[in-house]
């Protein structure tokens, strides 16, 4: 459906798109994830037709884009802080693409009270979106997008702004509507939570470039490099050695996957991969204890390594200066050809 | 925006076209006479002259400092304190400001002059009643931009400054005041250069003996008839007028301090004990100094011989003058409605044309012309009014003679205005907006109707007011150029006060007090279109 091949965006010396590659199925979200200046802004302003392509094609259905204007593209655009016309009150928002296409006024009105219901603001057409709560104007900015029944709809960080609890409520429902309309979306974001949460594929963008695709599961299970690890939080990051099928870490050996060649490498454990384990290898004092509310980590001290991470139940949490044995599970113990060698 | 070479040429050719024939012209025309035959050496060398220039500066020092000491104490209680009215105090104190200078003089003349209830007082024109009626003006400069700066500083740190152990006065000293100096300074800038050029209250109020340079160049023009002299004194105006903005908008930039400003929930508070005390003091003077010598001014409008009456506004229409050149005041009524609808036409069209190219394409190219639209703002009413004189003299085709020159006047002077309150507008609206309109389908026209044009018309509405309103008060341009069978407002009530006897004064009271309310209407309305677009600004 949406095939973007080897697309280039140069601003001077700077490419913001480095030849992306990213084909989006039918009824498919993916969610573009990288840190700020990444370029997943600007992919998402070149689909939509506000930024022309130095390099590369971008097609829908086989047909190239390029000659298309952004208003004739028919995709819809929810922008980073909604940028919601403060001139037009909530009707008059998410009317507009109506008027554009139709001039039968009372058809139109039906539909923007059938989008103002879809996004749980109904009885609120006449209000001005100035006196709007921001997760308000984020329901009126999607009904702006979604009323026009767009081919695609594309999200860029739109849960930004606001406050945890309205990004967990406001992200469930964004995704119940999408399934309903069984929408195609590019959903952008930095924050990997709200991207696993979202999507059914998640591309991760660095400098320009797409380093991984995949369903969200398997990006998190193995994230491609050291780099996409610790952007995911997973840390610390050690120096480590393979040899005679043991990955040698500051904590000791752990049985190394039949996969690793051997050699100097750096080494990841994943936030699920170290517990507490009465009969484990590595023996660990707890040097901190973080209490988030349903869990508890823990940070434990073994040999000459830094404070590995362990996440126990606060039932089950040892209390701080005790001495606890744990065990690392070799499959969450992710390993990477050393970048110096 | 896309548009074609055609329209692009328009919005740059108009605007520079006008400007060059009605200002950029009638100033050659001043730098012609002044530098023919060693003018400027004779204006150098003329003692009289010199205390022209010395007088205008000393007094434009010190209607500064006596308007900054008038108006800090009530900038600190609207920026500190909460108070029931404060929103109607706050527009109260700039009503004077855009009052016409004709009007402010003609009320301090009703206050102190014979009859007045300050007349026990024995003025006699001179030079604290002019700097009065400065200090009356202009206080609302201080009370807006010192107010509003003060009002965004986090009190937080001067509650810091109070925990270390500081005094009040300490506090104020050493924390607040820098502070707020740069607000300060800016304020004073407006206040110097709005006094270093005041024309209308210096005739009318200072007498014959103490001419500032405004007035002087309209004696050397009109009543000496020489205007090698005049020229050469509205050079020495420019220059010092430029030079001395030149050195403010320095220093300004140089005390800038980068710092914290609280937003709209502010650090104001409810006064409590001994400061309600002192919070009622200053509003109640205030309120007595700014209110007073307009109260008077309706009151005597209304009582004739010591009593109720509406004699005064009667005698507008009956009234028969001996003098050849009277007319009736109605009619210059008239002229002046008509003069300020037409004076914000043209206004409107040029500033318009302009605001849009230059907000369409910054550049070098539309800096220098945003820099060119400014230079009426640093030029005086009075030196534009007479290189009108001296330009259009022998213009060809009836200019000279038309009656249009006083409204096309009237636009130079407003013009900066509209492309101030135009430019900044379409400069900010957020090109997301437009982006927006795009996805939803919208071309690049219909973007230009939909998202811009809606946004910028307010701006619009605003300009147009002001034009308006200066138009309406104009009064140092149009003393030069108005016809003496078409007369403004302004102008028939400087006859009224010129010609001896009460029932002309009685008149010339009637007449401010129509032009009052006339400029009320306008800058009311103004109001409410700036309140519902951008809330408390």
């Amino acid at each position: 459906m949406l095939e973007i091949e080897q697309a280039v965006v140069q601003f001077g010396d700077h490419r913001a798109l480095d030849h992306v590659d990213l084909a989006l199925e039918p009824g498919e979200t993916i969610a573009v994830l990288g840190p700020s200046g990444s370029g997943k802004t600007t992919l998402l302003r070149a689909v939509a037709g506000l930024q022309r392509l130095d390099e590369g094609s971008i097609r829908w259905n086989g047909a190239d884009l390029a000659g298309v204007a952004a208003h004739e593209r028919h995709f819809g655009l929810m922008f980073q802080e909604y940028a919601l016309f403060p001139h037009r009150d909530v009707a008059g928002n998410v009317e507009f693409g109506l008027r554009m296409t139709s001039s039968d006024r009372a058809a139109r009105s039906r539909r923007v009270d059938e989008v103002l219901e879809l996004v749980g603001l109904a009885g609120r057409r006449a209000r001005s979106v100035a006196s709007l709560s921001g997760g308000e104007q984020q329901r009126v900015a999607l009904a702006r997008a979604l009323a026009v029944s767009p081919r695609l709809l594309m999200l860029d960080e739109p849960l930004g702004a606001l406050d945890r609890v309205w990004r967990r409520r406001l992200l469930t429902e964004i995704r119940a509507i999408l399934d309903r309309a069984a929408l195609s979306a590019l959903y952008v974001t930095h924050d990997h939570e709200e991207a696993f949460a979202i999507a059914t594929r998640v591309a991760i963008m660095r400098d320009g470039r797409v380093v991984q695709v995949g369903a969200s599961a398997e990006v998190w299970r193995a994230p491609v490099d050291a780099w996409t690890a610790a952007f995911f939080g997973f840390g610390p990051i050690v120096a480590a050695e393979v040899r005679d099928g043991q990955v040698h870490t500051p904590w000791g050996p752990i049985e190394a996957r039949a996969e690793t060649a051997p050699g100097a490498v750096e080494a990841v454990v994943r936030p699920d991969g170290a517990r507490i384990d009465e009969v484990g290898p590595i023996d660990a004092t707890v040097v901190r204890a973080m209490f988030t509310g349903t869990r508890v980590e823990l940070a434990a001290v073994s040999g000459s390594g830094p404070p590995l991470t362990v996440v126990v139940a606060p039932r089950d949490a040892p209390v701080v200066g005790s001495h606890v044995r744990l065990s690392i599970d070799p499959d969450a113990l992710l390993v990477y050809p050393d970048p110096a060698d | 925006m896309r548009v074609g070479r055609a329209a692009r040429f328009t919005q740059i050719a108009i605007p520079v076209g006008f400007l060059a024939v009605f200002f950029g012209w009638p100033l050659v025309a001043i730098f012609g006479h002044s530098l023919r035959a060693g003018a400027l050496v004779d204006v150098a060398t003329d003692p009289f002259l010199r205390r022209v220039a010395w007088f205008t500066l000393w007094q434009a020092v010190l209607s500064t400092v006596l308007t900054l000491v008038a108006g800090l104490p009530a900038a600190y209680v609207v920026a500190r304190f909460r108070f029931p009215g404060r929103r109607l105090f706050r527009a109260f104190v700039t009503v004077p400001f855009v009052l016409p200078t004709v009007v402010v003089a003609t009320a301090f003349l009703a206050l102190l002059g014979p009859g007045g209830p300050l007349s026990f007082l024995h003025w006699r024109p001179g030079v604290a009643p002019m700097l009065v009626a400065h200090v009356f003006f202009n206080v609302a400069v201080v009370v807006r931009t010192v107010g509003g700066f003060w009002a965004n500083l986090d009190p937080r740190r001067e509650e810091a400054a109070r925990m270390l152990g500081a005094s009040w006065w300490r506090t104020f000293r050493h924390v607040t005041l820098p502070l707020l100096a740069p607000s300060i300074l800016a304020a004073a800038s407006i206040v110097f250069l709005f006094t270093f050029t005041s024309f209308g209250v210096a005739l009318l109020l200072a007498g014959p003996a103490h001419a500032t340079l405004e007035v002087e160049i309209y004696r050397q023009a009109i009543d000496v008839a020489d205007l090698r002299t005049a020229a050469a004194l509205a050079l020495v105006q420019i220059v010092a007028v430029l030079a001395v903005a030149l050195v403010l908008a320095r220093a300004q930039e140089r005390r800038a301090v980068a710092q914290r400003l609280v937003g709209a929930a502010d650090g104001s508070r409810r006064p409590v004990g001994r400061e309600k005390l002192v919070v009622g003091g200053i509003l109640g003077c205030t309120t007595l100094f700014l209110g007073g010598p307009l109260a008077v001014l309706v009151w005597r409008s209304l009582h004739s011989g010591g009593h109720w009456s509406v004699g005064s506004y009667r005698a507008l229409g009956t009234s028969a003058s001996t003098s050849t050149l009277f007319v009736s005041p109605w009619a210059a009524v008239r002229n002046s409605v008509e003069f300020a609808a037409i004076a914000t036409a043209i206004a409107l069209v040029v500033g318009g044309l302009a605001s849009v190219a230059i907000a369409a394409r910054p550049g070098r190219a539309t800096r220098t012309m945003d820099a060119f639209l400014m230079l009426p703002l640093g030029t005086s009413a009075v030196t534009v009014g007479f290189g009108f004189l001296i330009a259009f003299e022998h213009a060809p085709s009836g200019l000279a003679t038309s009656p249009l020159l006083v409204p096309i006047a009237h636009a130079v002077v407003a013009i900066p205005f509209v492309v101030r309150s135009v430019v900044p507008v379409l400069r900010s609206i957020d090109t997301r907006l437009r982006d927006a309109a795009t996805m939803l389908g919208a071309g690049p026209r219909r973007v230009w109707r939909e998202v811009d044009l809606p946004i910028v018309a307010r701006a619009f509405v605003v300009a147009a007011g002001f034009c308006a309103a200066v138009s309406l008060g104009e009064f140092g341009a149009t003393l030069f150029i108005a016809r003496p069978d078409w007369p403004t407002v302004p102008i028939a009530i400087q006859r009224f006060l010129a010609r001896p006897g009460q029932i002309n004064f009685d008149q010339a009271l009637a007449m401010s007090v129509i032009l009052m309310v006339l400029t009320a209407v306008v800058v009311l309305a103004i109001e409410r279109v700036r309140v519902r677009e951008l809330g408390e600004l």
